[in-house]
């Protein structure tokens, strides 16, 4: 990559972008990050217990590891995963509340109870991904590179971090806006103004 | 490092750190059978800070005439109480609030309470709070689900190590809620009664409401005596399962071994205050890590049978709590454990006892796969 990250991955409702090439993703009855999941080939049937939010953080990991080369299956203690959003998990956290809202048809369910905390999309791209450095999620009211790029930092303040897999991880209501980036501790001084760059 | 220049604990047994703390020594709790909160179908066993005495508390300090929610309430009074033991002006732009929260004012999702629909996010209510100090700076959130407390110390000493602010207060809060509540009964997780953290017949957690306030500073300057230094602190994920601990421990150990390396060695540590949940794998999965760090002999604790367990709040609060603990020389006893029962046998404490080691370790696990450790340090002319 010409602008100094080594990978990185754009998500919106409208485009799949992948180190700066469109990816061409074919729209179906399904919903548009199954639609997506399907047009990458990816092969992880626990996608489709995921909700939203870990799909999408989980879809960005994805896609941004894809030429990466990392081995999936090795435990790796020196990548750090650091997501970040709006919404924190909102979304599903909607959906929860629908199961307790009636008294009269009250069915609280654990597997949707789960995802009502937002860093469980940094635990599921740590699964996929055999990745046991730090995982953390922040929240704030809109992306701000040049906090998204102080977490970054933070993560390799841990010496026995060399890379970070962090992501803006935003999904709510039907509205899907993700930016994941793939980088190494040497491409930290350009990183916000990257962050910047590519989120726009 | 950083260090704590000062803090404040509210919870259902007081509402400062030294009012928690003497009721910890002397074993009490606020714990017990909630009947009737949240009118949910089942009964559960939690803690609850009372609404007429937080708003009491809250109006002496508010001189506005914004509404705020009990979540924001709790948090404010803490942040407050925290800051009128300190000279920091809150106003001014070289002060960071990092707020720690899971679940913030989810219960509006419930019933909107008259609120506007973006005090459900997480974001607005920790703005609210800075703005509260008059402070403009951009507040942080972390939510990262058990060990939220422990990564927003971990957040405020790497901005406050690279100058990114000069002082960070660290507010850690979560109420209870029927959304919370219904959650962790859908995982049948909670106990009917007091918990019983790493002893043999533990069924389950209890729930607790607490807010807790650490203002943070440099060790630049030469420190009053009995400071506690934040030395160190490191996370770890398990990738292993979402809602489960590790079998092995291994998250947890990593988190541990990266704290402990060439800061402190097991026999420098007074006591461990772990996560001790009450939950039958997680005790069992810290006796393992613990005995991986060589931790085993040394004094461990939980202090989920005097809070249960305060989510978002509980690295904040169990990190102060401790480190009056250390300053006082005690190891603190685990509220009802009355027989050890974890698959490594650990030196959990059933009685109070003095210590005279200057270090403790704190740690967490949690939902997500994460785990953190913190590694504090009680200042003295002789140590520094």
């Amino acid at each position: 990559m010409d602008n100094g990250i080594t990978s990185y991955c754009r998500i919106t409702n409208k485009a799949v972008v992948v180190n700066g090439e469109k990816h061409t993703i074919p729209r179906t009855d399904s919903a548009w990050l199954s639609d997506i999941y399907h047009a990458e080939n990816l092969s992880y049937p626990k996608f489709f217990k995921m909700d939203n939010l870990a799909k999408a953080g989980f879809l960005g990991a994805e896609l941004t590891l894809q030429d990466v080369g990392i081995d999936k299956t090795e435990p790796k203690k020196n990548i750090a995963v650091v997501c970040c959003n709006r919404s924190s998990s909102l979304d599903d956290d909607t959906a929860y509340q629908q199961t307790i809202q009636n008294p009269a048809d009250y069915y609280p369910s654990p597997a949707v109870f789960v995802y009502t905390l937002a860093n469980i999309v940094t635990g599921e791209i740590s699964i996929r991904n055999k990745i046991m450095g730090e995982s953390a999620f922040y929240v704030m009211e809109h992306c701000n590179p040049q906090k998204f790029c102080s977490f970054v930092r933070g993560a390799f303040s841990d010496k026995t971090i060399d890379a970070c897999l962090c992501g803006w991880t935003e999904y709510n209501n039907g509205n899907c806006d993700v930016l994941f980036l793939f980088v190494t501790r040497n491409e930290l001084n350009d990183l916000e103004l990257n962050i910047e760059k590519l989120y726009r | 490092m950083i260090y704590q220049i000062s803090h404040n604990i509210i919870s259902p047994l007081g509402f400062s750190s030294e009012e928690n703390f003497r009721a910890v020594k002397d074993g009490k709790t606020k714990l017990k059978l909630q009947e009737t909160a949240f009118s949910l179908p089942e009964p559960f066993f939690g803690a609850l800070i009372d609404d007429d005495l937080l708003d009491a508390e809250f109006a002496r300090i508010n001189t506005q005439n914004f509404r705020y929610t009990k979540f924001e309430k709790a948090a404010i009074i803490s942040v407050s109480k925290a800051l009128q033991q300190s000279d920091i002006q809150p106003n001014s732009p070289r002060v960071q609030f990092i707020l720690s929260t899971t679940k913030g004012n989810v219960h509006l999702l419930e019933n909107a309470d008259g609120f506007d629909s973006e005090r459900v996010y997480l974001w607005k209510s920790a703005q609210l709070i800075a703005n509260f100090f008059g402070n403009s700076n951009e507040p942080i959130v972390v939510s990262n689900a058990c060990i939220s407390g422990a990564s927003a110390q971990i957040t405020a000493k790497r901005m406050l190590e690279s100058n990114e602010c000069d002082y960070a207060i660290v507010v850690g809060a979560d109420m209870l809620s029927k959304f919370v509540v219904s959650g962790f009964q859908s995982f049948k997780a909670l106990s009917k009664e007091l918990c019983k953290p790493y002893d043999k017949n533990r069924v389950g957690l209890n729930l607790g409401e607490a807010a807790a306030t650490i203002i943070y500073g440099k060790t630049d300057k030469s420190l009053p005596e009995n400071s506690i230094v934040l030395v160190s602190g490191a996370m770890a994920n398990d990738a292993n399962h979402i809602s489960g601990p590790s079998r092995t421990g291994a998250g947890l150990y990593l988190a541990i071994q990266k704290a402990m390396d060439g800061f402190a060695t097991p026999n420098e540590i007074a006591f461990v205050n772990a996560h001790g949940t009450a939950t039958a794998y997680n005790d069992d999965m810290e006796s393992l890590a613990l005995t991986s760090a060589r931790l085993n002999e040394r004094p461990v604790n939980s202090l989920k049978a005097y809070f249960g367990h305060t989510l978002g709040a509980a690295g904040v609060l169990e990190s102060i709590i401790s480190s009056l603990a250390i300053i006082d020389g005690t190891a603190l006893k685990t509220n009802n454990l009355h027989e050890r029962g974890t698959v490594a046998p650990l030196n959990t404490l059933t009685e109070n006892q003095s210590c005279s080691e200057h270090t403790f370790l704190k740690v967490l696990s949690g939902f997500g796969g994460s785990n953190a450790a913190l590694l504090f340090k009680k200042f003295t002319q002789h140590n520094g």
